[in-house]
């Protein structure tokens, strides 16, 4: 079609082959991500596997499918951009929620005494720790 | 794997550039650029549900545990399934527009629209299943087997649960669309090898409507009743 003296663009086409490998991949995933949840791991190794699966699959249809593997650097940039702009969304908001039960023995922040040992302990803790204490509220 | 380098004769190439692109190639980068960086906005604009659904749930653990119960998870895996079927047809289809081969382009494009169409239906019928069993969030939310505490705060999880994937069915139908569009051009034999991009910008909405998808399926349908 053309002769290689002339100017020309490489337009990269996917071989069947990939996309039906890639195709298979996320069916396997599917099924393996639908059997897993069904699994007791302890609640968090149920989730984390769940999201890794999710994380997996969505790579593979963005690299083969959406064909980020062909396309300029600068459009890759603007992908990773994307994550981290999301990234930012739930880091902050976990930062937030995350920490709101966390507690100063049992008191909030502004009550704190300036004397004792300046570590804050997760509310979990904190409770068991007065269970075990028993100290008269006051 | 082997890739095919498809050369794209600059010639021919050049009646589909538009007069402030300098060639196909660059034409071929902005378009693609221009493509991501609303796939981005698209990202956030989910990526904002998906923040309120992790927070409401690590706020009320034991009522999305009990509410999960009503998922139907071999429906959502057969939708996934459906979807991901989908996005290899528009995958080929995008490829045969590549290879100037309008009648695969053709056939490509009507299975994605029925992988697409089919997904939609099964979705219709979950969300009359849901309607049937009083589980639309409001003053006829009632829903049997649900312990009292957790009628409040079950309510959030199937109000995220309309508008997640209520917004990605309305991408789906924006998508459904979109092919029904592809389908008319392909068919009037507008694109070839050198003037394909349409078709590629489209598949890249497509397979991103699948990707939140992919995100969905287990947030929603498979890890609902697991504590963190």
């Amino acid at each position: 079609m053309s002769s290689p003296e002339t100017s020309h663009s490489h337009v990269h086409i996917p071989a069947v082959g990939t996309l039906v490998a890639v195709f298979v991949a996320l069916i396997c995933f599917t099924f393996i991500t639908a059997w897993v949840a069904t699994i007791d791991m302890g609640g968090e190794w149920n989730i984390l596997i769940a999201l890794a699966i999710a994380c997996t699959k969505a790579s593979l249809v963005a690299w083969i499918f959406m064909g980020v593997r062909y396309t300029s650097q600068l459009t890759k940039l603007f992908c990773v951009a994307g994550i981290v702009f999301l990234s930012i969304l739930l880091f902050f908001t976990f930062s937030d929620y995350g920490s709101r039960g966390w507690t100063y023995h049992g008191k909030a922040w502004s009550d704190n005494p300036s004397k004792g040992e300046s570590k804050f302990v997760s509310k979990e803790k904190n409770e068991e720790e007065q269970k075990q204490t028993e100290k008269p509220q006051f | 794997m082997p890739e095919i380098v498809h050369d794209v004769h600059e010639a021919e190439a050049e009646k589909y550039v538009k007069h402030h692109f300098v060639n196909s190639a660059q034409q071929m980068d902005a378009d693609t650029l221009g493509m991501w960086t609303f796939l981005i906005t698209e990202v956030l604009f989910f990526g904002g549900m998906f923040a309120a659904y992790a927070v409401y749930r690590d706020l009320y653990p034991e009522a999305f545990a009990a509410t999960s119960e009503f998922m139907n998870v071999k429906i959502g895996a057969a939708n996934t399934a459906v979807l991901i079927c989908s996005s290899l047809t528009m995958a080929l289809a995008v490829r045969s527009a590549q290879l100037s081969k309008r009648k695969a382009l053709i056939g490509f494009l009507i299975g994605t629209l029925i992988f697409g169409s089919i997904f939609l239906i099964v979705k219709a019928f979950e969300y009359h299943a849901k309607y049937v069993e009083h589980l639309i969030p409001g003053p006829n939310f009632h829903p049997d087997n649900l312990a009292p505490q957790f009628m409040h705060h079950s309510q959030i999880l199937f109000f995220l649960y309309f508008c997640m994937t209520g917004m990605h069915a309305v991408h789906m139908i924006v998508g459904v669309g979109l092919l029904t569009f592809l389908i008319i051009q392909a068919y009037r034999n507008i694109f070839n090898a050198n003037n394909f991009v349409t078709v590629e910008m489209i598949g890249l909405y497509w397979h991103f409507v699948d990707v939140v998808w992919i995100f969905l399926f287990p947030l929603l349908y498979l890890i609902g009743h697991w504590h963190w």
